[in-house]
């Protein structure tokens, strides 16, 4: 075992990471944990753009877009962050052009912009032209910038270092302070203690609880785990996005680009279904409700494809020229991995699980919440693990990217001015314990369930029912798969008893973080008996203002037990936290 | 598609098929083995399944030993670069029915950087190449306050090298690399012409001296393996070429 110590620990290196790290790095000792090479965050993967009102190619600002953001989360979002956010929008781009992003640019030489869906202009009125891209790599010119600017300031990696655990000292006045992190490093299985005065959480999202998704195979909701075990809670995690258009089968992304540049959905009958249910912006009406509108045009039987179940994403009537400049990746998704050409042929396209909107709660200076109002000392978190909550119940495209630009450089400087002066607090005894008790209780046991089998049965169950539509019970029987799964997980068997490179053992990890955060999806989805944005409920068709316009947040009894990893032994709690409303009174959401 | 690939006949027009291949796969564990060895493993998969599906099954479901790295699954990301039937591939990017599954299919780690256990190699010394040509935007001169301008055409000179994703497939299929570690490797030159080509950038004069020296530009011997290599059709000799080109002529 070895023990490091920095000022600042950020966990996880995307965008949100990356961010706060050229901003820490500056100001004290900084080391960047990151269970993947920086350079392979799904932040790179990321296509379509970065909303800002720079008003360059037509008036804009940032108002508006601060509407839109409340609008777009059917009112759950904390309207102070959204300001904030759409405020400082405008210099986070420029920053990046600074930094060297290769942004497309207007004839004049200014930064381009075009539309996407939910941004409109002076409160609805029509689609503006607010995102911000550089073809449709967006998010890889974001990761590779500012990975580029971290080698130009020599940022400390830690590569493949897989945190997970969080340590917590008792402070004297009863309050839990932050004093690091635990890693577990994956060339050699060896642990690590990282003593910090602030640790950054940045680790992502956590896709892989369903079976369809954009995300990738490692977006397993670790930060959100660790922490939540830790006894901390989850806000909002019942709202998860799903984009409507993923490859059919496979869940691969194609950027709403594609409908911003003019492509149209249709269904079997070649109709363009979106006109019935959204007829002022159509196909560019939010997500929650495009992928609401497909599913429901499969279920009612107008789905296309031998089996009916999917819709297509016709892009035939624009020029394959206009295709190449401003979509050739996702055009290229399309030919690679279904075989279509998309100058010819509609795209078969199904909704996918994209976004959670819920994560680890924060405070617009980026502190974690450890109940509805006190922060948890030299604790941060940004990027799509944070709930800030800026998304409220659905995020518009294009604001993540913001968002881990915006919030990452905010509590990278946060975490870096509270760690210049505050003193170092003690680890607390056997930091390791639980680490240690986690992996090498699964890498002992000799007979046992394969991980896959359960992580299939979990993410099935998830999709089956608690997808695009949502009932009571539906989510029960999830409830009962996941009680299941808790207990079986306990018996999971690893196949690889090395030190060396052991990814099979870190799945096991990642399951059992996996299978923690569907419960509390399952259980807050459960409880919330009306439908807002990402959320849907067949039983509880309408948004119910007067009970829910407020935030879930869920708490488990921090674990205790250290010997045999974790054992989900205790109930979640739910409680409710209030939404901030400045400006925007609650309107109905129609487009 | 090969003979060996039945349709399933109880099918519906246009689903997709099933069929069975094996993957000879190299394995080497440190750990464990004196030398690596292959093995190989019978999967069924289907039409529209990547390589990467394939080694997921076998990890998955026959032997969790095997260790490879992925992220993304679908040719974004850069970590699954490897020799699939002696060509450097992506093993997310690249379909099954693609690669002759008539015969068995061979699966081994990228060329040229220290094998670390079964697919996984030390990335260190191609990350290392890369940071050493100084891959950031350097200016003089004071910062505007808006963006800086740029005309579209300045912006499309370095487009196509702007797409790498590091994924060292260009790099490890270079006779040049394999046989002198030293070499800067395509990669790393890919990396500096997307900055000395950039209009904003002002660095061009450092990093030129930097690919000028003995393990620079100059080993190239534009054998193309890495164009054809590159998982993201990045024209990597015609990047090195400029290079050269901007060495001699001093013009960028
Ligand atoms: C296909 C796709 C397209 C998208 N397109 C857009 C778009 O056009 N516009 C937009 O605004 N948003 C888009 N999004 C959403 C947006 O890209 C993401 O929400 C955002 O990039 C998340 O960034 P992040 O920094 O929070 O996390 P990530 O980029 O996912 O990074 C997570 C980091 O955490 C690390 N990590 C995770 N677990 C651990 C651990 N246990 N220990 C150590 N490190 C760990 C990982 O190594 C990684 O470095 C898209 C998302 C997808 C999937
Ligand atoms: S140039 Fe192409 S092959 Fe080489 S590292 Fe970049 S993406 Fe990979
Ligand atoms: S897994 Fe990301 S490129 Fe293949």
């Amino acid at each position: 075992m070895q023990t490091h110590k920095y000022d600042v620990v950020i966990v996880g290196a995307g965008g949100a990471g990356m961010r706060a790290a050229l901003e820490s790095s500056t100001r004290v000792r900084t080391a960047v944990l990151t269970k993947l090479y920086p350079t392979r965050s799904h932040t790179g993967a990321a296509q379509g753009g970065m909303c800002a009102a720079l008003a360059n190619v037509e008036e804009d600002n940032w108002e508006w877009h601060t509407f839109d953001t409340v609008k777009g989360g059917d009112y759950l979002v904390d309207q102070d962050a959204a300001e904030v956010m759409c405020r400082e929008a405008i210099d986070a781009v420029i920053d990046l052009e600074k930094m060297g992003l290769p942004f497309n640019r207007t004839p004049e030489g200014k930064i381009d912009q075009r539309r996407f869906g939910g941004h409109t202009r002076n409160h609805g009125e029509a689609a503006v032209r607010r995102s911000c891209f550089a073809a449709d790599r967006t998010g890889h010119m974001i990761l590779q910038t500012l990975y580029q600017n971290c080698i130009k300031q020599g940022v400390e990696f830690y590569n493949e270092f897989y945190v997970l655990d969080l340590l917590l000292t008792d402070g004297p006045d009863g309050v839990q302070r932050t004093s690091g992190v635990v890693a577990y490093e994956l060339a050699t299985g060896e642990i690590h203690i990282f003593q910090a005065k602030s640790v950054v959480f940045a680790t992502g999202g956590t896709g892989k609880v369903f079976k369809t998704t954009s995300n990738a195979h490692t977006l397993t909701g670790d930060g959100m785990g660790v922490v939540f075990r830790r006894g901390l809670p989850l806000e909002d995690m019942e709202f998860f996005q799903f984009h409507p258009t993923g490859l059919a089968g496979l869940g691969i992304l194609l950027s709403e680009a594609a409908r911003g540049e003019g492509g149209i959905l249709r269904n079997a009958d070649g109709e363009r279904f979106m006109e019935r249910y959204a007829p002022t912006i159509k196909d560019l009406a939010p997500r929650d409700i495009v992928a609401r509108s497909m599913a429901n045009e499969v279920r009612e039987g107008r789905g296309a494809g031998p089996n009916k179940d999917y819709v297509l994403l016709d892009l035939t009537h624009l020029e394959p020229a206009h295709i190449d400049a401003k979509l050739p990746d996702i055009t290229e998704f399309a030919r690679t991995y279904l075989g279509v050409e998309p100058y010819t042929e509609p795209v078969p396209v199904y909704p996918t699980a994209h976004y959670a909107m819920g994560g680890v709660p924060t405070n617009v200076e980026a502190e974690v919440l450890r109940n509805n109002t006190d922060v948890v000392p030299g604790l941060y978190a940004a990027g799509e693990v944070a709930c800030v909550s800026v998304h409220g119940s659905n995020r518009l495209g294009t604001n993540s990217l913001l968002d881990i630009n915006v919030f990452g450089r905010r509590a990278g400087i946060a975490a870096a001015e509270y760690a210049a002066t505050a003193d170092w607090v003690d680890l607390p005894e056997a930091p390791e314990a639980l680490v240690v008790g986690m992996v090498e209780s699964i890498r002992s046991r000799s007979t046992g369930e394969r991980v896959a089998d359960l992580r299939r049965e979990l993410q099935e169950t998830m999709d089956r029912n608690v997808q695009v539509f949502r009932t009571e019970a539906s989510m029960k029987e999830a409830l009962g798969v996941i009680d299941e799964l808790k207990e079986r997980y306990a018996n999971v068997v690893v196949q690889d008893k090395g030190k060396r490179y052991n990814t099979d053992l870190l799945e096991a990890v990642e399951l059992g973080f996996l299978i923690e955060l569907a419960e509390v999806i399952t259980l807050g989805a459960l409880a919330r008996k009306e439908s807002r944005g990402g959320h849907f409920r067949e039983d509880y068709e309408a948004r119910d203002d007067v009970n829910f316009m407020r935030h879930t947040m869920a708490y488990r009894a921090p674990v205790t037990e250290v010997d045999n990893g974790p054992r989900f032994a205790d109930e979640v709690r739910l409680d409710y936290k209030p939404v901030t409303v400045t400006r925007y009174q609650p309107m109905e959401r129609k487009y | 598609m090969t003979a060996t690939v039945e349709e399933n006949t109880e099918a519906k027009p246009g689903a997709v098929p099933t069929f069975e291949v094996t993957l000879r796969i190299e394995r080497y564990n440190p750990e464990v083995d004196d030398a690596p060895h292959f093995e190989d493993y019978r999967v069924t998969v289907h039409g529209t399944d990547r390589v990467l599906d394939a080694l997921h099954q076998i990890k998955w479901d026959q032997d969790g030993s095997l260790s490879f790295r992925r992220s993304c699954a679908h040719g974004v990301c850069g970590s699954d670069a490897m020799r699939i039937n002696g060509k450097n591939r992506l093993a997310c990017k690249t379909l099954v029915k693609d690669v002759n599954p008539g015969k068995p299919i061979t699966v081994e780690p990228i060329k040229g950087l220290p094998v670390e256990k079964d697919l996984i190699v030390d990335m260190e010394p191609f990350f290392q190449a890369y940071r050493d040509v100084m891959p950031f935007l350097v200016t003089t001169g004071n910062e505007p306050t808006r963006e800086r301008l740029q005309s579209q055409e300045d912006r499309e000179r370095f487009d196509d090298t702007t797409k790498c994703i590091l994924c060292a497939a260009c790099t490890t299929s270079c006779p040049v690399f394999w046989n002198d570690g030293q070499y800067f490797g395509p990669q790393a030159i890919v990396g500096a012409h997307r900055f000395i080509f950039d209009s904003r950038d002002d660095g061009a004069a450092q990093r030129l001296e930097i690919l000028n020296d003995k393990e620079g530009v100059w080993r190239c011997r534009t054998t193309f393996n890495c164009t054809d290599a590159c998982p993201r059709g990045i024209q990597v000799t015609k990047a090195i070429q400029e290079v050269k080109r901007a060495l001699l002529t001093n013009k960028f």
